[in-house]
């Protein structure tokens, strides 16, 4: 099929240095107060190929609630509960010198995949900085979760294990640690849409 | 370092021209944050055909003007910048947060990191946001940007230009791109406008100067058309 003149789709390009004004005048990395009963806190750095800290970076990530519906009208399960006034499923951190971001949040519930199944619990990741001229998405996957995880399909189809394993946290005392290398041989494990 | 695979996962699919690489050498800071291994590729399931409802938040009423921010009006060219918002398959995307950025008419950023000897501009923080119309439109009134020089190479000079962030309807459609002004002879020697290689994809990065936007004895108006990636199914597959 042949598309319509005008609706190829719009280059990305760079967020550049010079977007914390503009995107993050707003702390977004709480979804969910640090009192929230349920509330985890996820903490990690991003790093680049030669180990250095990326202190410019800006992380998004975007998730389902606890019952595992996501606050978006094309999620229409309307049997499974929504609060769209306390919890938006959406958070935005910068990095700071050492390359760290955390957010709190809550763990999400599982979401069904495109087979019939579930999908593991999980957060999808956007990473935007200066150096990459489109971001890189990942998912944060919970190491709490052997059984869905081994069941999960997207988890399942990064064959190599050492990959694999850097979509998983592990346990920081009561943070659950996430780091991103974006480039070397502890790349964490990035997807195409 | 080659790997071999026949998994239908991993993403073997050539990068297109119509996107920059991650990898772009001329561009010195993608050489450190690339990422080198293989893209897994992920099928499209209910976590990223659905997004953030950031947009649907209420937008103060001077947020898409950036000339009024302050006491005084900023110096500089003052512009209109417009434009439709549109899906891969030319629908509208209503209600749909833009945030935008941009360096001051002498082409300096009011950030702390902007080390470039250029007057900062007490009148100009160069932040806005606006959401889209229910036909996808948006409008920013600003100041046109100054070039400014960055450190990549030997004399190396950004063209103008203003940060644009967009949500469009779901996570796969979110996009940070720049717009770039007609005609500016700093295109060539620019690696980050050049790292689309494709000239056709190049020229969807240029506003074009809008006479009907132009509003008499106040502003030049400038028109900027932004397509994002497709919701429906099988618009993302005839794309492939």
């Amino acid at each position: 099929m042949t598309r319509e003149p005008g609706l190829e789709p719009t280059p990305s390009q760079t967020v550049g240095p010079f977007f914390h004004d503009a995107l993050l005048d707003e702390d977004r990395s709480e979804l969910i107060s640090p009192d929230h009963p349920e509330a985890i806190r996820i903490e990690g750095a991003v790093y680049d190929g030669a180990g250095e800290p990326v202190s410019d970076a800006m992380i998004e990530i975007w998730q389902a609630n606890q019952a595992g519906r996501y606050n978006d009208p094309q999620d229409d399960r309307e049997d499974l509960p929504l609060d769209p006034e306390t919890f938006s499923g959406f958070g935005r951190s910068g990095t700071n010198a050492g390359g760290r971001f955390s957010f709190v949040t809550i763990k999400p519930g599982p979401v069904p995949d495109p087979h019939g199944g579930m999908q593991a619990p999980h957060i999808m990741v956007s990473v935007f900085a200066r150096g990459l001229l489109k971001r890189v998405v990942t998912r944060i996957y919970f190491p709490d979760e052997e059984e869905a995880n081994a069941n999960d399909p997207i988890l399942s189809s990064v064959r190599d294990l050492g990959l694999r394993r850097t979509l998983v946290t592990h346990n920081q005392g009561a943070a659950h640690r996430f780091d991103i290398y974006l480039q070397g041989e502890k790349q964490t494990a990035f997807f195409e849409l | 370092m080659r790997q071999e695979s026949t998994d239908e996962t991993v993403s073997q699919r050539p990068e297109g021209n119509d996107q920059p690489p991650y990898l772009y050498p001329d561009y010195v800071a993608t050489r450190l944050r690339a990422p080198k291994k293989p893209l897994i590729i992920l099928p499209r399931t209910l976590s990223d055909i659905t997004g953030p409802a950031y947009g649907r938040d209420p937008i103060g009423e001077l947020d898409n003007d950036l000339t009024r921010q302050h006491t005084g009006e900023p110096l500089g060219e003052r512009i209109i910048v417009t434009g439709r918002v549109l899906d891969g398959d030319g629908r509208p995307v209503k209600s749909s947060l833009i945030e935008v950025w941009q360096a001051n008419a002498a082409g300096r950023y009011a950030h702390h990191l902007d080390r470039h000897p250029a007057p900062l501009d007490p009148n100009f923080s160069g932040a806005g946001r606006c959401l889209t119309d229910d036909e996808g439109r948006y409008r920013f009134v600003t100041v046109k940007p100054g070039a400014y020089p960055w450190k990549n190479h030997h004399n190396a000079w950004r063209p103008a230009h203003i940060h644009f962030s967009l949500f469009g309807s779901s996570f796969r459609s979110r996009l940070i791109t720049q717009m770039y002004f007609p005609g500016d002879p700093l295109f060539e020697q620019d690696p980050i406008f050049q790292s689309v290689r494709d000239r056709e994809a190049q020229k969807r990065m240029i506003s074009s100067f809008d006479l009907e936007t132009t509003e008499p004895e106040w502003a030049l108006g400038y028109k900027f058309d932004i397509v994002l990636e497709g919701r429906d199914a099988t618009s993302m597959e005839d794309r492939r």
